[in-house]
């Protein structure tokens, strides 16, 4: 059954009661509309991630307000602070507990790259730890730029392979 | 009491020096009387409360190299502090017995006190690093150590063969803390604050008037 309707949405006159689309694009605009938050809240940006949660900045808009404590349950890990060498076998750890498909984004400047902490217990950026996917600079970063860079990671996933991936996988 | 503390510790304490201090007075003592000394005062000078422990590095090569610092506070006579000092014996592995015995608080100093400087505190009860983990080969705080760091082995073995990631030496250079010459010169990097001819009573040449305050 070839039709030339190009629609996304639903024409019942076309289709009956049948919704064609590809499976990437079901699979990735579930995927991208919960997405739920580790909050791996290490130090000040996590009272900004606090701020991101709350009524002013609302992250319920973008559907990422369901911070999950358990890493079972969640897909996107929020580094939100200062990761020490001492604290980023546990980051790895947590990280390896969540279910794929997983994220990360590395909020604020100690996160992203150690920030002002160039010494001896500060590791250098989490990304030596955990694959990042959006770095966000700031310290702390605003809540908008945190919201940014959700916003950034759900473009991300939108234009993954997910079939393909979940095929080969 | 502590108005006259320091007569009574030289008095009972002969062997204790006074020690060159800009604001608290403060003693050397043998660090085989610090344990006697520091009772003393807990119980006869009134000095109740331990504010912290601490340790000097003089560095490699002097003799006495650490020396161990308790700050002791009087609650009955408040701001009234001294300072008592002792040098550890043994350079390459300095000790000083413990005060847990005497101050239950005193346990978490001398953890980051061994911690950080490597000086082993006898008869803690549970004397373990504080701030880095166990297995961290150095004393951070020694004065041969480098504010970088030196590479070493994550503390969680699978994880780091699985990133492959290790400690390494931070970078330095145009960090926070350094201030190299020849590079950032702030009056430079911000003119306007060279610029003093204005005030909150005299209006910037580029304003005609003076920006009101409100209150």
């Amino acid at each position: 059954m070839v039709t030339a309707n190009t629609d996304f949405g639903y024409n019942s006159k076309v289709e009956g009661t049948v919704v064609v689309s590809r499976a990437d694009a079901v699979i990735n605009w579930i995927r991208t509309n919960s997405m739920w938050p580790m909050p791996m809240g290490l130090a000040c940006c996590a009272i900004e991630l606090m701020a991101v949660g709350s009524a002013r900045f609302d992250i319920a808009r973008f559907g990422a307000e369901v911070m999950r404590f358990s890493p079972r349950q969640s897909d996107c890990m929020i580094v939100a602070g200062s990761v020490t060498y001492k604290m980023a076998p546990q980051v790895r750890r947590i990280y390896d507990q969540m279910a794929a498909p997983k994220w990360v984004i590395a909020m604020g400047a100690c996160a992203s790259s150690g920030g002002m902490y160039r010494s001896y217990a500060h590791m250098q950026g989490v990304d030596r730890i955990v694959p990042v996917d959006v770095y966000v600079s700031g310290c702390p970063p605003r809540p908008e730029a945190l919201l940014d860079a959700l916003m950034k990671l759900q473009n991300k996933v939108r234009h993954e392979p997910a079939a393909k991936r979940l095929m080969s996988a | 009491m502590p108005a006259d503390a320091a007569t009574a510790l030289k008095d009972k304490f002969p062997q204790a020096v006074v020690r060159p201090s800009s604001d608290h007075p403060a003693f050397n003592v043998p660090v085989g009387d610090v344990l006697a000394v520091l009772k003393f005062l807990r119980d006869e000078g009134a000095f109740n409360l331990l504010m912290d422990v601490t340790a000097v590095d003089a560095g490699e090569g002097t003799s006495p190299r650490f020396t161990v610092v308790y700050h002791l506070l009087s609650t009955t006579n408040p701001g009234s502090y001294i300072r008592i000092a002792a040098a550890c014996a043994n350079d390459a592995e300095p000790k000083a017995p413990s005060v847990v015995g005497l101050w239950p608080g005193a346990n978490w100093h001398e953890r980051e006190c061994y911690d950080m400087f490597g000086i082993r505190f006898e008869g803690h009860p549970d004397l373990r690093r504080i701030l880095m983990w166990e297995g961290y080969p150095y004393h951070p705080l020694r004065k041969e150590f480098p504010l970088a760091g030196i590479e070493t082995e994550l503390p969680v073995e699978d994880i780091a063969e699985e990133t492959g990631t290790r400690v390494v030496a931070a970078p330095m250079q145009g960090g926070p803390f350094v201030a190299s010459p020849g590079e950032i010169n702030l009056t430079e990097a911000e003119p306007r604050a060279k610029d003093e001819s204005w005030s909150d009573r005299r209006a910037r040449p580029d304003q005609t008037e003076l920006r009101q305050v409100k209150d």
